[in-house]
């Protein structure tokens, strides 16, 4: 049955693209519907297993379960303002996304300054030869995108324009045909029955 | 009799020609879901219009006197969509060009807009897709009789047995996570949830914990039932943790903050990032890192594919991670739908080259073919 729905579904969402018939597009767009729906009740249970699992840590006294209590508070405590507040522009729910939410999200994402500078630390040594053309290619195109590379020189951005142009270009277009293909093969592959894994069979 | 043969005459002749003068035709839009039809003239044939540039065009339903203004268009665009017709009615145009103090007026119609089944502008795409369809089935027909294709060595898959060994040696657990980017409707997720079947069904063999953090409550119920079935195949059922597979966050980095919490707590050993990662992919690989955990990452994502090969010990690149299934399971079908991807890709290139060569003589057909959709 889920190999017959599958199968269906998927080559309903074939035929819709060449068709623009109002039919078969008011279909598509309930589909769609019903995929907004079916992702809203699993969210549900997305949270409901949140709960679940932090209990038990809370309950079992695991390892680490004071955060799990810290974690239950911030899930009742946005939901309860949000509910009870409402979420209009002054609510107390606004104030703590504005407030607490935010900055946390801006310290995370802050994070990912020092470690693209320790990345490149740990990419760009001078090993061998291919590390050697990375760490040439990382410094050229560096110099062109800041004042500096101007100053040296125009050839300076204007090498790392070509770089990025030429032989970046073709790289990412040769990994993107790969996936393109790779795509293709695993989503007919899916409609046709033939890769099963997903539903945790052979 | 001669009146039957005059009168079959024209009703020929108004099928096969156009409803109006050579100037002047409106005609059904062809491949569109109906509600429109397209006007078109051309400015070198409009009479008595040597100065004018614009041109008024004008609507009536059929059997009606007054006519309505709908557009004002310029001469040169020689094309004009009237979206705001009813399917099955019948209308009637009339552009007027004024120059100077002379106008002139053409007509069209009777036309109905209707609309269509099949959008002809997505040939190309419909054929390629055939194609592949009929490629990968006949390709896996053919699979039956021989032994099964090779698949050049993958080294991140490769490493997927030592890096589970590896944990199971330290005594530290396995995780697994498929990326903020993605949801279960993607390819790329698809084939994650295929790599880690076999990764589950590793870490059951070699009774060794496996957490599951994702953003996505369906992709987290996929991957309940993936996990739960490796380990019952592999008989442990009683190691199975449902617990291990949570959901944490639809916010990005919500999520990556939850899978940075767990890699830091509990120092898995072993690293798997495979599946659609967008900004997150950098926080994740690095916090790995930072534990001294072995790391396979792989995504469909050329930015962030960058970002693994510098922090994480094997990568992915492409379609590696969609032929993790075949390569990994050794089944006959799903490598020849891995070998299917090499044929066309070999077809590609050779329409690279034909296009590049006939654009090098001069000739776009190729190109504007393949370009139209």
């Amino acid at each position: 049955m889920p190999l017959a729905v599958c199968f269906l579904a998927g080559v309903f969402g074939l035929v819709q693209y060449f068709s623009p018939h109002p039919m078969v597009v008011s279909t598509y767009s309930t589909l769609l519907d019903w995929v907004q729906i079916i992702f809203a009740f699993t969210l549900i249970v997305g949270v409901l297993s949140v709960f679940q699992m932090h209990f038990k840590r809370i309950s079992r006294r695991e390892r680490f379960w004071g955060f799990s209590i810290i974690t239950l508070m911030a899930i009742v405590v946005m939901a309860v303002a949000g509910f009870a507040g409402g979420t209009d522009s002054g609510s107390v729910f606004v104030w703590m996304f504005d407030n607490m939410q935010v900055p946390m999200q801006s310290t995370v994402f802050a994070l990912l300054a020092f470690f693209v500078a320790s990345a490149a630390y740990r990419g760009f040594r001078l090993r061998n030869v291919e590390a050697g053309i990375l760490l040439a290619t990382a410094l050229v195109i560096m110099l062109g995108r800041i004042p500096v590379g101007e100053l040296i020189g125009d050839f300076v951005p204007a090498s790392a324009e070509w770089i990025l142009n030429v032989p970046s270009m073709a790289a990412k277009r040769a990994v993107l045909i790969g996936i393109g293909l790779g795509s293709i093969t695993t989503a007919l592959r899916v409609i046709l029955g033939i890769e099963r894994s997903y539903l945790g069979r052979n | 009799m001669r009146a039957f043969w005059l009168l079959l005459f024209c009703v020929i002749s108004a099928l096969f020609c156009p409803v109006a003068s050579a100037e002047f035709t409106a005609i059904d839009t062809p491949s569109d879901g109906g509600g429109s039809v397209t006007l078109c003239w051309s400015a070198y044939d409009f009479v008595g219009s040597s100065a004018a540039d614009t041109l008024t065009i004008y609507r009536r339903n059929v059997g009606s006197i007054a006519w309505k203004l709908i557009a004002v268009a310029a001469l040169s665009d020689e094309s004009h969509l009237d979206d705001s017709v009813a399917d099955g009615k019948p209308y009637e145009y009339m552009i007027v060009a004024r120059g100077g103090d002379s106008s002139s007026n053409l007509y069209a119609g009777p036309v109905s807009a209707s609309a269509q089944w099949y959008n002809a502008h997505r040939t190309t795409v419909l054929i390629g897709t055939l194609v592949c369809v009929l490629t990968l089935v006949a390709v896996t027909l053919l699979s039956r009789r021989n032994k099964p294709f090779y698949i050049r060595p993958i080294k991140g898959l490769e490493a997927v047995d030592e890096a589970v060994g590896r944990a199971t040696e330290m005594g530290k657990p396995v995780l697994f996570t498929p990326g903020w980017g993605g949801d279960i409707q993607r390819p790329t997720t698809i084939a994650a949830l295929n790599i880690l079947r076999y990764v589950a069904a590793k870490t059951a063999e070699y009774r060794c914990d496996l957490y599951f953090p994702t953003h996505d409550p369906v992709i987290m119920a996929a991957a309940e039932e993936v996990v739960r079935e490796s380990y019952i195949e592999q008989g442990q059922a009683d190691m199975y943790n449902a617990d291990n597979v949570f959901y944490t966050s639809s916010s990005q980095l919500g999520y990556a903050a939850a899978v940075d919490g767990v890699v830091s707590r509990y120092k898995p050993a072993a690293i798997f990032l495979l599946g659609t990662f967008e900004g997150e992919a950098l926080i994740l690989a690095e916090t790995g890192n930072s534990v001294g955990a072995m790391q396979v990452a792989g995504t469909d994502s050329t930015i962030q594919l960058s970002f693994f090969m510098v922090a994480c010990d094997f990568t992915l690149i492409g379609e590696e991670l969609f032929a993790a299934s075949g390569y990994l399971t050794k089944d006959a079908k799903i490598l020849s739908s891995v070998k299917v991807q090499d044929f066309l890709k070999i077809a590609i290139v050779a329409l690279l080259f034909a296009g590049a060569i006939m654009v090098t003589f001069g000739s776009n057909t190729l190109a504007e073919w393949i370009g139209r959709t």
